[in-house]
């Protein structure tokens, strides 16, 4: 569940987290915010655990989790592709760009690899319209992914070394 | 080091000029020694050059100018962005005057052998300019018709140092409102400059200000809104990246108009390095008294706190940010009462742009007369807009009121990108609409943009060209609005997913005449139903592309084709006498559908087609073709 086995046990930090922060119900959203980064996401246990620390319904947490896209109550994989589906990506091809990445993760959008190495998920413009299309890998941009080796390149060093899927193969426009 | 009064703001100002002295002047190259030292690098630190690894071209730069013993002569400055992010990354040398595009890591070696060691310019990274096809150090083309306001400091000072911010006249509007204006003259100032709200909806700021100020109340609140939603849209991210301590003054003067002492900055969470730099700003703003208790010796105490948004679009819109502030769903509510009567834990609040914030200082500064002198009769001063898609020069253009469509794309954005022709630009992302080549000449303001069917929104510009579908776009910004709606009212939450369907419909080659007129009668009834500006606004983008591209939706629904070749369904695919029997489609056809001899001209079967395109893809002899 927490990635870091060297760290004490995650509810624990959570909680020391709370405890330091004036406000706690009004900084919901930072603690949810908080609570991913520990967890990685917000499953229904981790939900329950902040209603009671905060003393607010359980139906609250859960409102604010699933209203906002940021939040997830999905495990993730260990890295998260985002593909850019703002309007200047779109003009430039970022519905191709988003089937070609699908199908080389075997995966469609919102779901993650069976490995776990890879998620997958669409964002609404994060402001590298020059370089569109684009697509982030663990926050870092990856742009002008024009060609199907492109992308099989800015995937491939997020594989572990050695697995063969290197940027080899067909070079086609997406 | 606290300043305690303007006297010390003034001497740190003395102090601080020189880090400033060398920069934007221009001089001959000569030697290093000729030149006054230190010598700047300016390494863009924006989004897309950031993106295109400019932290590590700084990184080398400083390595290698260390290895050379140089780093005592010339210094490497991470800034904001400079707005060409088409050729980016981009570097500029002061006071040498001279900008390198599109440098990479391996060009660092080059940078400092050639430009600082033998004192010549390294010719293959500079400019080429398209027209002339000369090779240009500065003085692009780009920059000609722009005017930098909110964003002046963006790319001319080092945005982590606030000292430079200083030298830069940075906090002088401040303590001029501190210790020569009443909060009251402050409001009439920029009221009478005619500044009006950058986030799109353009009301009057210097009023938002007053209705803020007025009646009693315990407490009040300057909030800055830095939840920029519209895709396609990165000026409010820049300025935070380039420039944060022009959006801190601003809510400090904000503050001391409106008798508020507390500020939040609501910003997205997709936004890391803004979010870096803010947190930088405000601790410098902190540790120098900018912030905090009686702030340059006066009784004005105020201080600001950051706000994480997670990924909500409807959260731009004022009500639905405040109840995401405190904690809650980011559902709109309804107005009145209005934030400045009863917003942020029921206090006034009064909530800003962060473009907004931007001109500010410079309005206090200069006088509104000066701002209230450049662009139109209702629209003053200048708008920021992020300049995008099939455009040569993809970047951040700022530009005076009543420029025209033609003046920014094709003076400033180099025209349209593989010499295609243009079809429409859409302003103000998914509340906007698309504007057909016979509006090109139309000054734009707040005013003229509304009518011809779009907004300025908060200043997304992108560009298309004929081979973008206009239905398909209109779809796709129906998309949006489809998985952003927040659920609260009726009229979005299911008028717009009705909307979705039927376009759906019409780009599977399944519309009829009838859905074109349900488009329209539905659209007008969300567009008055709804709650806030989301579901508003939500229809735009069909109706100004029924306006003002009737033909493609007819081609849809009657003619079953699609002219931009964009929508799948309805693309048809013909082998011409081009083809040289070479088998390679026929090998490549997932369906099986391409049949013919070797060395004989193929035929596709049109039923069994799956309109893949992988057969026109593969074609080495350009034979196949849409029809």
């Amino acid at each position: 569940m927490c990635n870091n086995p060297l760290l004490k046990d995650p509810y624990q930090q959570l909680d020391d987290y709370i405890d330091s922060i004036p406000y706690k119900k009004e900084n919901l959203i930072l603690i949810l915010h908080r609570a991913q980064e520990i967890f990685g996401y917000l499953p229904d246990k981790v939900q329950w655990h902040i209603a009671q620390k905060l003393d607010l319904p359980s139906a609250k947490i859960y409102g604010v989790v699933s209203f906002y896209s940021f939040f997830t109550m999905k495990p993730r994989g260990k890295h998260v592709a985002n593909v850019c589906m703002g309007t200047a990506c779109f003009v430039r091809g970022s519905e191709k760009l988003q089937k070609e990445v699908e199908s080389q993760l075997g995966i469609k959008t919102g779901q993650t690899t069976e490995d776990q190495l890879f998620s997958l998920d669409s964002v609404r413009c994060i402001g590298a319209c020059g370089l569109a299309p684009v697509m982030t890998v663990d926050g870092k941009v990856h742009g002008r992914l024009e060609t199907t080796a492109d992308i099989k390149q800015a995937l491939a060093k997020y594989r572990p070394e050695g697995t063969p899927e290197e940027a080899k193969g067909s070079n086609s426009n997406i | 080091m606290k300043l305690k009064d303007t006297g010390e703001l003034n001497e740190l100002k003395g102090q601080s000029l020189a880090l400033l002295k060398n920069r934007r002047i221009s001089s001959p190259l000569t030697t290093l020694e000729a030149l006054g030292k230190p010598r700047h690098i300016m390494v863009c630190g924006g989004t897309g050059c950031h993106a295109s690894d400019s932290p590590e071209i700084a990184a080398l730069l400083k390595e290698e100018l260390n290895q050379r013993g140089l780093s005592d002569q010339v210094e490497v400055l991470q800034t904001g962005c400079f707005g060409f992010c088409e050729k980016g990354p981009i570097l500029e040398i002061h006071p040498d005057n001279i900008m390198y595009v599109q440098v990479s890591t391996t060009d660092v070696a080059d940078i400092v052998e050639e430009h600082f060691i033998q004192g010549k310019q390294v010719e293959r990274l500079l400019y080429v300019d398209p027209s002339s096809e000369q090779r240009l150090a500065s003085d692009f083309p780009f920059y000609h018709s722009q005017l930098r306001i909110a964003l002046r400091n963006c790319s001319y000072i080092a945005p982590e140092d606030i000292r430079e911010y200083i030298a830069a006249d940075g906090y002088q509007a401040l303590a001029k409102v501190l210790f020569n204006m009443s909060p009251a003259s402050v409001i009439e100032e920029i009221k009478k400059s005619g500044l009006r709200g950058r986030g799109g909806g353009g009301f009057p700021t210097g009023v938002k200000w007053e209705l803020t100020g007025q009646g009693e109340a315990t407490q009040r609140y300057i909030i800055c809104n830095a939840d920029e939603g519209d895709p396609g849209a990165f000026m409010d991210r820049s300025i935070l990246e380039g420039d944060p301590h022009s959006v801190l003054e601003a809510m400090l003067i904000a503050g001391s108009a409106i008798g508020a002492t507390h500020g939040f900055i609501y910003i997205r969470a997709e936004y890391p390095l803004a979010i870096h730099r803010l947190e930088i700003s405000i601790n410098q703003a902190r540790e120098y008294g900018l912030l905090g208790e009686k702030i340059l010796g006066s009784d004005f105490s105020f201080d600001v706190d950051i706000k994480y948004g997670a990924g909500a679009f409807v959260c731009g819109e004022e009500t639905a940010l405040i109840h995401s502030i405190e904690g809650a769903r980011g559902e709109p509510s309804v107005k009145p009462p209005f934030p400045a009567q009863e917003g942020l834990w029921g206090k006034p609040t009064c909530v800003n742009n962060v473009e907004t914030f931007a001109n500010i200082p410079p309005i206090i500064l200069r006088g509104s007369d000066w701002f209230a002198g450049i662009g139109t009769e209702k629209s003053k001063g200048t708008k920021v807009f992020a300049l995008a898609g099939k455009v040569n020069n993809v970047g951040l253009v700022e530009v005076p009121m009543g420029t025209t469509l033609r003046q920014i794309i094709f003076d400033i954005g180099g025209g349209i990108k593989n010499h295609k022709s243009f079809k429409a630009a859409q302003t103000g992302g998914p509340s906007g609409g698309c504007i057909p080549t016979k509006y090109l000449d139309t000054p734009i303001d707040y005013e003229s943009l509304i009518s011809i069917g779009s907004m300025m929104g908060s200043g997304g510009l992108i560009v298309m060209d004929d081979s973008d579908c206009m239905v398909n776009i209109a779809k796709f910004f129906l998309e949006f609005t489809v998985d952003e709606s927040c659920g609260r009212c009726t009229a979005c939450r299911v008028g717009t997913k009705r909307l979705h369907e039927i376009l759906t419909k019409i780009t599977e080659g399944k519309g009829t005449l009838d859905d074109l007129d349900s488009l329209e009668q539905l659209s007008k009834i969300i567009k008055d139903t709804s709650l806030c500006g989301l579901g508003q606004s939500a229809p735009n983008p069909i109706l100004s592309t029924i306006e003002y591209f009737k033909d493609e939706y007819l081609a849809h629904i009657v003619d079953k084709s699609c002219p931009a070749g964009v929508c799948k369904s309805l693309v048809k695919y013909k082998i011409t006498d081009k083809c040289k029997g070479c088998t390679l489609c026929t090998k490549h056809c997932p369906a099986n559908c391409i049949s013919g001899s070797v060395k004989e001209p193929h035929v596709i079967d049109e039923e069994r087609c799956l309109k893949c395109g992988v057969c026109m893809e593969k074609c080495r002899f350009g034979a196949i073709v849409h029809h």
